[in-house]
């Protein structure tokens, strides 16, 4: 049911755990529907310097996690902004329809951890 | 090393019903309502088996009917029911706890008029039997009650349920699908009036069940067609499948003893190992009351998906009602009813054992288990607390 690209980065994800200082989190999803992914940012001079995330989910959710996470480091946060669920989707060969949430919800994690920085930095 | 877990889904054929099943798919494939020779062979076949499935639950052989499986079973008992008795209600009693084909056959009905009452379940899973009495009406037709959980392993008091039911004139049905082959069924004793068997459980073939209904009880047709099943049941006999059926409960029925004991062991094994070796995990279901071969834990902090998923890649065959695998969103309806949270309930997983599985197999799995259970904790940003981890 999983792609190739899903299974080998749920094997192998990327950037697990906490940025340590990071200047930026986002938290979005809940248990009770299954799925929590947290995501932590180092930004500087408006660049993502690094990313990690840390997800209670699915292997979809996991390996979503990875691969935004990793779509993100180097980019302004302008360009992490336009980084959409799809981008995600075709990263890791397609997603089971039911499935597609756990993109999403990466794409929300990505933008709530700006949201929040821009918010503690004078709204930038 | 490969092992398989998950016998409370499905069993592989035996061989030696296998083999009995063989000719009937071919040199012996005559339709048993026939009136010649090749019909009378496969005739006979199928009023053996039909006696083979009566002995095994202390029944007639003219109380059996067979159906395609456990879930045309349980649709008939709950819709035949109703629909036999309509001029005394539309009243039905079950469980939260139900399988998924009761459970979505009465949320249809409900949505046709019928009223069902869905008792509640203590911590264990064990049906409320006070509430029970208290929820039988005048318009009652059918109290349904499963024998045991197929989740979490619980063995309902049936018995009881079926005094009280009598006690006020309603009839009982169980859906003993998963304690087929493992529990001394016993439709006389029990007093059950309908009961539904699924022979896959059991080492027989997919495709095959049946439906123990009481002589004296009345039934609406099932399904319009010939003269099989007395009538009540149309369409040409499954013979292989029947034969299939009735030598595979024969043979369970004989070496359930031994089977059980094996079972249990292994399963007491697993069971004590994953409590000693991996952290905050919360065992459900009744520790007694229960099917020989079920364990089911919740792994705190983590989801079920990705565990059975990890699980799956390193050879091991679990299963999880969890929200992921079955591609909804809610959580076990089983584990709610039993008082897991719903975020626990996300990370449960059923480990079903059988005759096959050995010592080796359950020390493989725990180790695999526990490597497994730290890698997802790690990820999970609801484990915060590796310093109590490393204190345990």
């Amino acid at each position: 049911m999983y792609s190739e690209k899903v299974m080998e980065t749920f094997k192998n994800p990327k950037n697990v755990g906490e940025v340590e200082n990071y200047n930026a989190i986002g938290t979005v999803g809940n248990a009770s529907c299954g799925d929590i992914m947290q995501i932590t940012l180092r930004i500087e001079d408006d660049v993502i310097k690094d990313a990690k995330f840390k997800t209670f989910g699915c292997a979809a959710a996991i390996a979503s996690s990875s691969v935004a996470t990793d779509m993100i480091i180097g980019k302004t946060v302008e360009e992490a902004l336009n980084i959409k669920n799809k981008d995600v989707v075709q990263t890791l060969e397609g997603l089971p329809p039911q499935k597609i949430h756990c993109s999403v919800l990466a794409e929300e994690a990505i933008k709530e951890a700006i949201e929040n920085y821009r918010k503690n930095n004078g709204g930038k | 090393m490969k092992v398989y877990l998950d016998h409370a889904a499905t069993t592989y054929t035996d061989e030696r019903v296998f083999e009995k099943m063989k000719p009937y798919y071919t040199e012996l494939f005559g339709n048993a309502n026939s009136q010649h020779f090749y019909g009378r062979q496969t005739e006979q076949a199928v009023s053996e088996a039909r006696a083979q499935v009566a002995q095994a639950i202390n029944a007639k052989p003219n109380e059996i009917y067979f159906t395609s499986g456990g879930s045309e079973a349980d649709n008939w008992a709950l819709k035949g029911i109703l629909s036999a008795y309509k001029s005394k209600g539309n009243h039905i009693i079950t469980t939260k706890i139900e399988h998924a084909a009761i459970m979505s056959c009465c949320k249809q009905l409900e949505r046709e008029g019928a009223e069902i009452t869905y008792l509640d379940v203590d911590e264990n899973g064990i049906v409320d039997l006070k509430q029970l009495e208290n929820s039988i009406r005048d318009t009652t037709v059918l109290v349904s009650v499963m024998t045991a959980n197929n989740e979490i392993g619980t063995i309902e008091p049936i018995e009881e349920v079926v005094k009280i039911a009598h006690a006020k004139g309603v009839l009982v049905h169980t859906d003993a699908v998963q304690a087929a082959g493992t529990l001394d069924i016993d439709v006389k004793a029990w007093g059950v009036d309908l009961l539904s068997l699924s022979a896959h459980k059991f080492y027989g073939p997919k495709g095959i069940g049946a439906l123990y209904v009481r002589n004296g009880v009345k039934i609406a047709r099932l399904i319009n067609g010939g003269e099989q099943e007395r009538g009540l049941r149309g369409g040409t006999t499954n013979t292989p499948c029947v034969v299939g059926m009735g030598e595979a409960l024969s043979i369970a029925v004989a070496e359930r003893e031994a089977n059980n004991k094996k079972i249990c062991e292994l399963r007491d094994r697993f069971v004590s190992m994953v409590e000693s070796e991996i952290p905050f995990v919360k065992y459900n279901g009744d520790r007694k009351r229960r099917l020989p071969g079920n364990a089911n834990f919740s792994f705190r902090y983590i989801e079920g998906e990705s565990i059975l998923f990890s699980l799956d890649m390193k050879g091991i065959a679990a299963s999880s009602g969890s929200a992921c695998s079955s591609g909804s969103l809610e959580a076990s309806h089983t584990l709610l009813a039993i008082g897991v949270e719903e975020g626990l309930a996300h990370g449960s997983i059923r480990f079903s054992f059988g005759k096959d599985n050995t010592a080796e197999q359950v020390d493989y799995t725990v180790s695999v288990l526990k490597e497994v259970v730290e890698r997802l904790r790690k990820m999970s940003p609801l484990f915060k607390v590796q310093e109590e981890y490393a204190n345990v």
